[in-house]
C-alpha cells in the first residue's frame, strides 16, 4: 500500500477537503479524532512482524501510534497560545540473538514498516556480541484483536476552543478580582491512539485520554520586592473534559478551611480563592525548625509517595539498569528476599495498579501486550514486591509480567515505567479533622512544592504550597518557609494515622522522567490524609552562619 | 526519510506558505535521525534508531493566532496542518500582546554545528564504543552503565513576510556511570560533542572508572562550613537556573531575584564575585546552536554577567517594545569564563574542603533568592595538599545532614560573592552550558505545557520560549 493511499483510507487526509466555516464551536482536528481503521493498522503491523521474523527475530512487536496534544495557555485574562500537535509513526522492537533492537519511523507504509523491522533486527545482531544476559520474556498469551478506551464522558478534544478559552479567561479574571498580581494558566490535553501487535498473537487497539488544567497565581509586594505564589489545586487525570465539572460533591473543605478537590475540579473557584491564601502566606509566621508531626493532604503526599515508594521499587533501578540516569535503589533484592524489611509502619500498605478509573496510569494493556492488573508492593509495612515487566519479572520468580511497560511515543522504545502507586486508606473510620485533633504540635501541608531525593531514593526533602500550624488539636494559623527532611524508611515507619476511604484522592504528574533517551510518563498516586510523627522540619529562609 | 538541503527546505517552506490563506503564516520544518545504545551491568540493554520529521504552522489573523503541528510532508498532511492552524487562529481570542511577523532576518551560518563523520556513524560503531566503555570498567573490576546517542538533523523556518533560515546539526551525547563491584565506589563522565572525531569512549570511561575506584569506601564528614570546589558538571547545575532569572519582564514585574525592592531591576548591580563572567555564543565551536531563537529572532553573542555585574536581560518582542528596550532574545547557551588556576592548583591551595563532581536533583526552593535544594551525587573530600588527597564519597546517610549546608551555599550564589570558586576549574577553561540539551535530559513534574525543549526537537515557532521544568 502506498503511503498516500493509506493516509486517505485512514481519514488522515480528510482535512484536505475541508472548507473552513469558522464556526466558533468548531473542533479543529480535521479527521484525527476518527480512529484509523483497525484493519489498516493490522496490515501494517503484520508487514513489520513478518519482516522481523524473516530476518531472524525470535520475537517482535509493533506499536503504531497517533499522538494528539492540545495546549492552550495564557496569562491574566489573555489567551496567548492555542496549539494542536499531532505525531504519527510506528516503532518496531525485536529480539534477535537474545538481544533487543528497536527502530522507529514516521513512514507508516508497508515498505516503511518492513524497513524499520529490518533496521531493528540489524541493530540487535550488531549488539549481540556484547550481550551477556540474553533476554528472556515471561510468557503472555496472545489476546487476539481487542480494544480498550479510557472511560471518558466528555472528549476534551471535542470541546470547542472557544469554551476552553472562556474558561481560562474566567480563571484569570477570578484571580485578578481576588487580588492576584499575575496568573499564568493552561490546559494540557493528551490523546494517545495506540495500536499494538506482537508475534504472540495480540492486536490491541487503545484510545487513551488525559487532562491537566493548571495555573500559578503570583502576588507581588513592590515595596519589599518580594513575591509569593500558589499553584492550582488540580491533579492531572486520566479523564476527559468532565474533570472540569467542579461538582459540589467532589469538593472537600479541609480543617484549615482550604477547599481541595476530588474527582472533579472547579478551576474558577480555585483561582478565586488562591490570591487570598497567598496574601495570608506572605504575612504568615516563619516556621521554627525542629521536630513536628506532619499531617499531609493527598494533594501533597502523592509526590512523596512517587519519589520514595514508586521509584525505589522499580525493579530495573534495583538491578542497576538506570544507574546512569534515573538512579538506583536502596530497596535491594536482599531486603525483599528477607520478607521482613519494614518499609513502613504496620498501617502502611502500598499498592501498584494499572486499572484505577480516572488515574493517569490506567490502560487495558501495557505497551508490550500484557493485560493490566493491581498488586501489592508493601503489605502491613513489609516490602513484598517490585514493579517488573516481561524481561525482568522472572528474576522475582514470577511467570507473568506486572503489566507496567510503557513508551511515551511511537518513536520511543518501551520499558518498565511506574504504575499508579498508592497508599491504601486506613481501615478504621477517621476524618482529617479527627486526625488533626489528635496532634499536639504539628503542621498540616496542602499541595506539593519543592522536592529533592537522592539517587537511591532514600534521603529526601519536600516542601508544599500551604502550611498550617497545629497546636493541641487545632489549626491556629498559617506558616511559611517549611520543608521536611527524612529518609524513606524512617518516614514511612513514622506513619501513625491514615484517614479512611472517604478522604482518598489522587494526585499525579504528567512528567515522570526515566530512561535514555529520556521519556516522560504520566502516573497517579492516591492516598488519604496521613499523619507522620516527629519529622525533621527545616526553615528554608534561615541563613547559615 | 528526507534530509533536506537548504534549497530543498526553502522550496518546501514556500510550498507550505502558498497553501496559507491567513494574513500571516509562519512555518517551521525539520527532520532528523537519532541512533543510540544503552548498556548496564557491563552488557547492552537497549539500542535503537529513530527517524522523524517535524512540521509546525502558525497562522495569524490580526491578533489571533493558532499553531498546528504534524510529522508527515505529503501534500495532504501539509494542507491539513495549515488548515488546522488557520482554524485555530480563527477560534482563538485576540492576544493583546501579539506582535507583527518578523521580516527577512540575517541568520549567521553555523557550519561548526555539523560533522560528516558524526552523520556517518553506524550501529556497529556505537556497539564498539559501548564495548570500549565496558572494557574500561572491567579493567578496574567495576560495572559500567552508559548511554551513547548520535543525532543528525536539519531545520528551516520561514514566514509570509519574507523571512527564511536553514540550519543543520549533528551531535554525540555520551555518559557513563561506573560503579565498583563492592558497591562503595562510583564515578560519572559526560561528553557532548558535535564531531565524533573528538570523542574517545575508552578515554572518557577511564575517567569514570578512576573516580569509581578513588571514591571507594567513602567516609562521612560532619555538617559545617567547607570550602567547596565544583567540577564543571556540578557548577552547571547551579549556574543554569540563573538563565531564567535574566528574563526582563519577570524582573520588571517584581517576581524575580533580579527585581529590586521599591520597583525596577538589579541590572547593573554587582551580584556575584568579580571572577564571574557569563556570556552566550551560538557559534562557539564547542556548543554550537541554532542561529535563531524560538520566535525567529537572530541569535547574538551576548554578555550577561561581566565581572560579577548583571549586564543584560532578555526580552520578548512585546515587552521590549513596551519598555523601549532592544529585543534581546534569550541565550541558547551559557559560557562561564574560567580563571587562571588549574583544578589541581585549586585543590592544592585548599587546606580543607569538598570537591563536588556532580549534583543531583537540584530544585528551586525559593525562586526569590535562587535558593536551591539537592544533593551532591558524588562528593570527594580532600584534605590538605593534592598529593595527600584521599578520595571519599559521602555515604547516603550523611548526605541529608550535609544537605542543609549545601542549601546555605546555594543561597549565596544569587545574593553575595560567597559561592566558592564556582568555575575556576582550569587554566583557560570555560564552563559550557548547552542548557537546552540539559533541559531535555534532566530528570519530574511541574513543567508547563508550553513544551519541553530538547536538542532534537526544535521549538514550535509561536514566539513562546520553553520554560524550565523538571520531572518527578
Amino acid at each position: 500500500m502506498e503511503r498516500r493511499n493509506f493516509l486517505q483510507l485512514s481519514g488522515l487526509a480528510a482535512g484536505a477537503l475541508m472548507v473552513p466555516g469558522w464556526d466558533r464551536h468548531a473542533r479543529p482536528w480535521s479527521g484525527s479524532l476518527t480512529p484509523i481503521p483497525v484493519a489498516d493498522k493490522k496490515a501494517l503491523a503484520d508487514a513489520a512482524l513478518n519482516a522481523a521474523k524473516s530476518r531472524g527475530a525470535s520475537y517482535a512487536d509493533v506499536r503504531i501510534g497517533r499522538y494528539l496534544n492540545q495546549f492552550i495557555n495564557g496569562r491574566e485574562t489573555k489567551i496567548q497560545g492555542v496549539t494542536n500537535t499531532e505525531s504519527f509513526g510506528a516503532g518496531v522492537r525485536v529480539i534477535a540473538d537474545g538481544t533487543w533492537g528497536f527502530a522507529a519511523t514516521q513512514d507508516v507504509t508497508p515498505d516503511g514498516m518492513a524497513r524499520a523491522a529490518a533496521q531493528a533486527v540489524a541493530i540487535a545482531k550488531a549488539n549481540a556480541r556484547l550481550q551477556t544476559e540474553p533476554v528472556k520474556l515471561a510468557a503472555e498469551p496472545g489476546h487476539g484483536q481487542v480494544a480498550w478506551k479510557t472511560p471518558i464522558r466528555k472528549n476534551a478534544f471535542e470541546i470547542s476552543v472557544a469554551e476552553k478559552a472562556d474558561l481560562l479567561k474566567a480563571v484569570g479574571d477570578a484571580a485578578l478580582q481576588s487580588g492576584a498580581s499575575f496568573i499564568s494558566f493552561g490546559l494540557f490535553l493528551v490523546n494517545e491512539q495506540k495500536y499494538f501487535a506482537s508475534t504472540d498473537g495480540s492486536y490491541i487497539d487503545q484510545d487513551i485520554h488525559r487532562t491537566w488544567p493548571n495555573f500559578t497565581v503570583t502576588v507581588t509586594d513592590p515595596t519589599s520586592g518580594k513575591f509569593d505564589t500558589r499553584d492550582g489545586g488540580s491533579a492531572p487525570v486520566g479523564m476527559g473534559w468532565e474533570y472540569l465539572d467542579g461538582l459540589a460533591a467532589d469538593k472537600v473543605t479541609t480543617p484549615a478551611g482550604v477547599i481541595v478537590y476530588g474527582r472533579t475540579y472547579d478551576m474558577v473557584e480555585d483561582a478565586r480563592l488562591a490570591p487570598g491564601q497567598v496574601k495570608e502566606k506572605q504575612k504568615a509566621k516563619s516556621v521554627e525548625a525542629g521536630k513536628w508531626d506532619v499531617v499531609l493532604d493527598p494533594s501533597h503526599l502523592w509526590l512523596t509517595i512517587h519519589e520514595s515508594v514508586g521509584h525505589p521499587l522499580e525493579l530495573d533501578r534495583v538491578l542497576g539498569y538506570e544507574a546512569n540516569y534515573a538512579g538506583t535503589s536502596f530497596a535491594t533484592l536482599d531486603k525483599w528476599r528477607s520478607k521482613a524489611f519494614k518499609y513502613g509502619s504496620p498501617l502502611v500498605n502500598f499498592v501498584a495498579d494499572k486499572k484505577q478509573v480516572g488515574s493517569l496510569g490506567a490502560v487495558g494493556f501495557d505497551d508490550e501486550g500484557v493485560a493490566t492488573r493491581e498488586w501489592d508492593l508493601v503489605k502491613d509495612g513489609v516490602l513484598v514486591n517490585y514493579q517488573a515487566i516481561r524481561d525482568q519479572v522472572g528474576i522475582l520468580g514470577e511467570g507473568r509480567s506486572h503489566g507496567c511497560c510503557y513508551a511515551d511515543s511511537w518513536s520511543s522504545v518501551q520499558f518498565q515505567r511506574m504504575p499508579n502507586v498508592s497508599l491504601r486508606p486506613g481501615t478504621r473510620p477517621l476524618t482529617p479533622a479527627q486526625l488533626i485533633g489528635q496532634v499536639e504540635k504539628g503542621i498540616f501541608i496542602i499541595g506539593n512544592g519543592s522536592y529533592s531525593i537522592d539517587q537511591q531514593r532514600y534521603n529526601f526533602q519536600f516542601g508544599g504550597q500551604l502550611f498550617y500550624e497545629i497546636r493541641n488539636g487545632k489549626i491556629v494559623g498559617m506558616l511559611r518557609d517549611v520543608a521536611y527532611q527524612s529518609n524513606t524508611q524512617e518516614f514511612w515507619n513514622a506513619v501513625v494515622g491514615i484517614c479512611d476511604q472517604r478522604d482518598y484522592r489522587l494526585g499525579g504528574s504528567f512528567f515522570d522522567g526515566k530512561g535514555q533517551p529520556s521519556q516522560s510518563s504520566a502516573v497517579s498516586h492516591g492516598s488519604a490524609t496521613t499523619r507522620v510523627a516527629g519529622v525533621n522540619v527545616i526553615n528554608t529562609a534561615r541563613r547559615i552562619g | 526519510m528526507p534530509h533536506l538541503n537548504e534549497a530543498q527546505a526553502r522550496e518546501l517552506v514556500q510550498k507550505i506558505l502558498k497553501l496559507s490563506k491567513s494574513e500571516v503564516c509562519e512555518v517551521f520544518v525539520g527532520g532528523g535521525t537519532s541512533g543510540n545504545i544503552r548498556y548496564a551491568r557491563n552488557t547492552v540493554s537497549t539500542a535503537g534508531i529513530t527517524e522523524d520529521l517535524s512540521l509546525a504552522v502558525t497562522a495569524r489573523n490580526g491578533k489571533r493566532s493558532g499553531t498546528a503541528t504534524g510529522n508527515q510532508f505529503d501534500d495532504a498532511t501539509l494542507e491539513r496542518v495549515v488548515r488546522r492552524a488557520e482554524e485555530l487562529a480563527q477560534l482563538a481570542p485576540e492576544d493583546p500582546e501579539a506582535m507583527p511577523p518578523l521580516g527577512a532576518q540575517q541568520y549567521r551560518p553555523n557550519p561548526a554545528a555539523w560533522s560528516d563523520a558524526t552523520a556517518a556513524r553506524t550501529p556497529e560503531a556505537r556497539a564498539r564504543d559501548a564495548e570500549a566503555s565496558i572494557k574500561a570498567a572491567k579493567s578496574r573490576e567495576a560495572a559500567a552503565a552508559g548511554y551513547l546517542e548520535e543525532n543528525q538533523g536539519w531545520a528551516a523556518r520561514g514566514n509570509s513576510a519574507g523571512n527564511f533560515g536553514y540550519h543543520r546539526s549533528t551531535g554525540l551525547n555520551f555518559s557513563a556511570t561506573i560503579r565498583t563491584t563492592d558497591g562503595t565506589g562510583s564515578g560519572y563522565v559526560q561528553k557532548d560533542v558535535t564531531d565524533v572525531m573528538r570523542f574517545d569512549a575508552a578515554a572518557a570511561s577511564a575517567i569514570a572508572a578512576e573516580k569509581a575506584v578513588a571514591s571507594r569506601e567513602a567516609k562521612a564528614i560532619e555538617p559545617g562550613k567547607y570550602t567547596v570546589i565544583l567540577e564543571p558538571l556540578a557548577a552547571v547545575d547551579l549556574v543554569q537556573p540563573l538563565l531564567f532569572s535574566l528574563n526582563a519582564r519577570n524582573a520588571d514585574e517584581g517576581r524575580s531575584p533580579l527585581s529590586k525592592a521599591g520597583g525596577g531591576t538589579r541590572l547593573g548591580e554587582k551580584l556575584v564575585d568579580a571572577s564571574v563572567t557569563i556570556t552566550s555564543d551560538p557559534w562557539n565551536a564547542e556548543i554550537p546552536d541554532n542561529p535563531w531563537s524560538g520566535d525567529g529572532r537572530p541569535q547574538q553573542q551576548m554578555t550577561w554577567i561581566e565581572e560579577g555585574v548583571v549586564k543584560n536581560l532578555f526580552y520578548s518582542r512585546y515587552w521590549a517594545e513596551k519598555q523601549g528596550k532592544p529585543a534581546t532574545p534569550p541565550p541558547p547557551n551559557l559560557i562561564m569564563a574560567g580563571g587562571s588556576a588549574s583544578l589541581e592548583q585549586l585543590i592544592r591551595e585548599t587546606a580543607r574542603g569538598v570537591l563536588v563532581t556532580r549534583f543531583w536533583y537540584i530544585r528551586f526552593v525559593d525562586p526569590q533568592t535562587l535558593l536551591f535544594t539537592g544533593l551532591a551525587r558524588r562528593h570527594v573530600l580532600h584534605r590538605g595538599r593534592q598529593d595527600q588527597a584521599r578520595g571519599e564519597e559521602l555515604p547516603l546517610q550523611r548526605v541529608a545532614d550535609h544537605h542543609a549546608e549545601q542549601r546555605g551555599r546555594a543561597r549565596e550564589a544569587g545574593a553575595d560573592p560567597g559561592l566558592a570558586r564556582p568555575a575556576d576549574a582550569g587554566a583557560g577553561f570555560h564552563l559550557y552550558l548547552p542548557f537546552r540539551r540539559r533541559l531535555g535530559s534532566s530528570s519530574i513534574s511541574k513543567a508547563r505545557p508550553s513544551g519541553r525543549a530538547t536538542s532534537r526537537t526544535p521549538k514550535v515557532g509561536n514566539g513562546r520560549e520553553a520554560r524550565p521544568g523538571g520531572r518527578a
